[in-house]
């Protein structure tokens, strides 16, 4: 079995009396996709929110490979390999796709913070940049406007600018939200290939998607884990027919 | 975001050499003026640090100006004008010190409570000179020797000669400018500008925002502090006025009537700003009441600052041989 990159246990969130994230423990393996699924409002968010230090925990513990990172801030966990995309979109919306990812890039080259010679020099950064762009397929989109491009291609550099930061853990929130046929189907196989070598933990309400992608399945429900495995066998039981769709016709649409 | 300098060196070199024989031609009194307002100029370049590319609105930044001018005081005594190679470093670290406490203490905050916490400390600051004698209370103090510039017993540059002085606050000013845009255009920069951006994309790809933030806060208010030092020696007199919020908020005009998205753009509102009220000043009484009508209604007018207008009244066209190594092709660059 490969590597455990992230161990989760007994994460607990509380907003005043809600508990959006309840005894909610998860691993993920390194080369896997680890899909949650879940109504809306079952709490996937705040769990991607507290994997990645945007929300604090109430009570439990996060591992990043034997590394505590529970109480860390997100740059610091970024900066230890976590990297992550939103369910909003979140880019440099004025700055160019090339600006977008070379930042990426530059947050985790040599001198991220330097305060003397043009951005331009660093040619280490700017290759990463390079890179991650055509990884994506957004090369002939190098110096367009983020806020001008549509939807779909905003999602796919944000995805690029995750991948500029060279991330072990790789944390997407619902990366094919609004998108259409074509495009979801080049970010699912964009996904596909973004687990090599990493962990990646897929939240997603598209269940051919899911599905495709998945190695492991954890399904939740008001802020607690109602099953979780081989996606297979996940699929068919009763407790997740009954609290994912409140109805018996399975999961997969 | 650095369009001025890409745009247009050509009209930078050749405003540099007209401030360059200012001296040369003009009367003392003008002289006197220009150099007052280049110091002006010098901070509003470096609040532009913090507003145009931090997004932080600081109205505190002439507490940093009228705290270097104490500290200047301070330094000097009844006798002899203090030597500057003592007196503005330690003008300057002082300076530094309070912007990274009141920055470490202001960057707590966002938006709207960012200018009421920065105008807060800025107005305690004022109090604390006005209210207790160590400045000399609200009469503010003397100083009746400008700074010494000189190695033994030679002096150097003598400041009591108005050109003289004119050339260092040129020197100062340019200066200023030439580390706000090597700062701007570097890693940093870009890092600042993100997270002006969009903060929260900043923090998830690594960058430490806050320090990022407190470093721009404390280099902008040090850089006040220098045009501030600079300022109560030429005058020969500080007091807690140059301190209060009055001027923060002139200088984030200037800021704002200048542009935001380049780095001398502040320049050209600070002269603007003075000039005019300059010219005001010869011709009403009633002139602060025009300036103001005035200025209201330049900011509307005007909302991507004086710059756009200058942009304006020199049609692409027009410009005297572009120099095509260093001019993109038209339309293809598209101005951030
Ligand atoms: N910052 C917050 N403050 C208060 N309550 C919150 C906050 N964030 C989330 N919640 C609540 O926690 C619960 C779980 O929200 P979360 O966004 O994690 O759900 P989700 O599974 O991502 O849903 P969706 O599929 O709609 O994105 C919801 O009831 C939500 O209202
Ligand atoms: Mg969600």
């Amino acid at each position: 079995m490969s590597e455990i990159l992230l161990k989760a246990t007994a994460l607990e969130k509380r907003y005043g009396g809600l508990k959006a994230v309840s005894g909610v423990s998860i691993d993920v393996h390194r080369d896997e996709v680890h899909a949650v699924i879940g109504p809306n409002g079952a709490g996937k968010s705040t769990l991607i929110n507290l994997l990645s230090g945007d929300a604090a925990v109430t009570s439990g513990a996060i591992l990043l490979r034997d590394r505590d990172i529970t109480s860390m801030a997100p740059q610091r966990r970024a900066m230890a390999g976590v990297g992550r995309s939103y369910q909003k979109t979140t880019i440099f919306a004025d700055a160019t796709v090339f600006e977008n990812v070379r930042l990426a890039a530059q947050a985790h080259g040599g001198q991220p913070l330097r305060m003397f010679g043009g951005v331009a020099k660093d040619g280490n950064v700017n290759a990463r940049a390079q890179a991650a762009i055509d990884e994506v397929g957004l090369t002939h989109r190098s110096q367009t406007i983020a806020k001008s491009m549509s939807h779909g291609e905003q999602r796919q550099l944000e995805i690029a600018m995750v991948l500029a930061t060279e991330p072990k853990l790789i944390l997407l929130d619902e990366p094919l939200a609004g998108m259409g046929h074509a495009e979801a189907a080049r970010m699912i196989e964009i996904i596909h290939r973004l687990k090599d070598g990493r962990a990646v933990l897929l939240v997603e309400h598209d269940m051919d998607a899911v599905f495709a992608l998945a190695d492991r399945l954890t399904v939740m429900a008001d802020g607690k884990v109602i099953a979780s495995g081989d996606p297979e066998h996940v699929r068919n039981h009763p407790d997740v027919r009954q609290a994912y769709l409140g109805h018996e016709d399975g999961v997969a649409a | 975001m650095n369009a001025l300098f890409q745009k247009s060196s050509k009209p930078i070199l050749a405003l540099l050499i007209v401030a360059m024989v200012l001296p040369i031609i003009a009367p003392t009194y003008y002289v006197q003026f220009a150099s007052k307002a280049m110091l002006m100029a010098i901070v509003a370049v470096s609040l532009n640090l913090a507003v145009g590319y931090g997004g932080l609105v600081s109205l505190c930044h002439a507490a940093f100006f009228g705290l270097g001018g104490y500290m200047l005081g301070f330094t000097s005594s009844d006798s002899a004008g203090a030597s500057i190679w003592l007196s503005l470093p330690v003008a300057l670290f002082v300076v530094a010190a309070v912007a990274a406490l009141i920055g470490a203490l202001s960057l707590r905050t966002r938006g709207i409570y960012f200018i009421m916490v920065t105008l807060a400390f800025g107005e305690m600051l004022f109090y604390f000179f006005h209210d207790t004698k160590i400045g000399g209370g609200s009469d503010g103090m003397y100083i009746y020797f400008k700074p010494e510039i000189a190695l033994g017993d030679l002096t150097l540059i003598d400041l009591e000669d108005a050109r003289a002085f004119y050339y260092v606050a040129l020197a100062c000013l340019v200066g200023a400018s030439l580390l706000i845009r090597m700062l701007v255009k570097s890693p940093f920069g870009h890092a600042l500008a993100a997270a002006k951006g969009n903060e929260r994309r900043a923090l998830s790809l690594g960058f430490p925002v806050f320090w990022i933030r407190l470093a721009a806060f404390v280099i902008s208010a040090t850089l006040a502090g220098l045009a501030g030092y600079f300022s109560a020696a030429q005058f020969g007199f500080i007091a807690p006025q140059m301190l209060g919020w009055h001027l923060s908020a002139t200088v984030l005009v200037m800021v704002v009537l200048g542009g935001m998205s380049s780095v001398l753009g502040p320049i050209f509102g600070a002269i603007a700003l003075l000039g005019l009220e300059e010219v005001l000043k010869a011709s009403f009484e009633h002139w602060k009441l025009i300036n103001g009508l005035l200025i209201i209604a330049l900011v509307f007018a005007l909302p991507g600052g004086l710059q756009q207008m200058a942009s304006l009244l020199i049609p692409k066209g027009a410009a005297p041989e572009p120099d095509l190594q260093s001019m993109p092709p038209k339309e293809a660059v598209p101005h951030v």
